[in-house]
């Protein structure tokens, strides 16, 4: 029944509870007065910071996500084949199934090829200008 | 909780929630996350009936795997086209993406 | 006074955090909160599958909704807004006709849920479910399991097109 799931439960408890205690403690804790200018900006070793930390993301951290995703979903396909794979080897259906299950795959790592291929990838994509120094290696500057 | 009526007023209630975002909103991205809840509503249906309904097998189940499986390509997708509105456009507003009207 | 069961109380708990953090979704006018709430309603709604008997429906609703979808939803809200303080709105319109049609469908699913005699018999649960889902995926939904890979195909394809930077 539910007894399965008490760990689950008390972990849950447990980690709310820990993250919950420092930030009471500090509220009880710390001097309410003076949180003026100074004291509200956050810590970045001595400088003053400069901008907002709300920056806007590169649309290519969007295709990694994307590619996550698909192959995230691909796993929850193949374990439910992972579990049932033994007992269809013992009625002697192992190749087949293993042949449905490659069909998944190789469809599937058809896309990732394309999106390799296509150089979405790839993090430095940009044609240099001046990148014959430290990115020369890399080869990015060549067409 | 062994009766089935909370779980269907847990999905239908998430179901409503949804349908009022996808009226209310104006940010696509949150008219996305509507679509969500009402998937989500529909596949705690699905799984209900599979346990209190006289089924033998695990069909609905199955159904809720490909209904996630279907999530997740339409976010992909519903994403990536409003990303290109945004380019567009300049903004996220549906009401702002009338340039096909007539 | 009878003490209620714990599972019983805990149940209650889940669907007041479900509710509570879907109400969040659909009203916040700052959408990372809205974001963020939806976190909670995907836990929640992973803990009313293990009340359902379906262990590896929740796992797999955390796996792809919280791991994935959730991470998808909350990039495309940093890259859609030009983020000059910290509060992403969203406007809203029309509140008083969706409340009104939401409340109305509401409603009659209520009287359809309590209204009907549902004929309830009480699945033992399995031990575990992998097995079971396996088994059909394999065999009587194998066709669907096929083409799942080629729509998540077009899906990656077609999103990755989209959202790639021209080149000039």
């Amino acid at each position: 029944m539910y007894n399965d799931y008490i760990p689950v439960v008390v972990f849950t408890a447990l980690a709310i509870g820990l993250l919950a205690a420092p930030l009471v403690i500090q509220h009880l804790v710390s001097p309410r007065h003076n949180k003026r200018n100074d004291k509200l900006m956050s810590y970045e070793c001595g400088e003053v910071p400069e901008g907002s930390a709300w920056v806007k993301f590169n649309v290519r951290f969007y295709i990694i996500a994307l590619v996550f995703i698909i192959f995230d979903v691909e796993v929850v396909f193949l374990f439910p084949w992972a579990a049932v794979y033994q007992s269809f080897i013992a009625q002697g259906q192992g190749l087949l199934v293993l042949f449905e299950m490659l069909m998944f795959v190789i469809i599937l790592t058809v896309g990732f090829a394309y999106v390799w291929v296509k150089g979405d990838l790839d993090w430095v994509k940009m044609q240099l200008k001046y990148a014959h120094g430290r990115y020369s290696k890399l080869g990015v500057d060549k067409k | 909780m062994d009766y089935i009526q909370p779980y269907l007023m847990l999905s239908s209630i998430l179901f409503s929630m949804g349908i009022y975002a996808v009226i209310t909103r104006k940010n696509a991205v949150a008219i996305l996350m509507g679509i969500e809840l009402i998937l989500n509503a529909c596949n705690i249906n699905f799984v209900t009936f599979n346990r209190f309904g006289n089924f033998a097998t695990l069909d609905g189940h199955v159904f809720t795997m490909f209904v996630i499986v279907l999530a997740a390509a339409e976010a992909a997708v519903a994403l990536a086209i409003i990303i290109n509105l945004f380019k567009n456009i300049g903004t996220v507003d549906v009401d702002q993406a009338k340039e096909m009207k007539g | 006074m009878p003490i209620p069961d714990l599972g019983i109380l805990l149940f209650l708990g889940l669907c007041g955090l479900i509710v509570g953090s879907a109400f969040m979704v659909v009203t916040s006018p700052n959408l990372v909160h809205s974001a963020v709430s939806l976190l909670f309603t995907f836990f929640g709604i992973a803990a009313i599958y293990i009340y359902l008997y379906a262990d590896f429906i929740a796992a797999t609703q955390v796996v792809v909704y919280v791991g994935g979808i959730l991470v998808l939803i909350i990039f495309g809200v940093m890259l859609t807004n030009k983020i000059e303080n910290a509060t992403i709105t969203s406007k809203t319109h029309n509140q008083i006709p969706g409340a009104l049609f939401s409340g109305i469908l509401l409603l009659l699913q209520f009287y359809a849920i309590f209204n009907t005699k549902w004929l309830v018999n009480d699945n033992p649960e399995k031990s575990s479910t992998v097995m079971d889902i396996g088994e059909l995926l394999l065999g009587k939904y194998l066709l669907p399991f096929e083409v799942v890979s080629i729509l998540l195909l077009s899906a990656l394809i077609g999103a990755a097109m989209l959202s790639r930077k021209k080149v000039d």
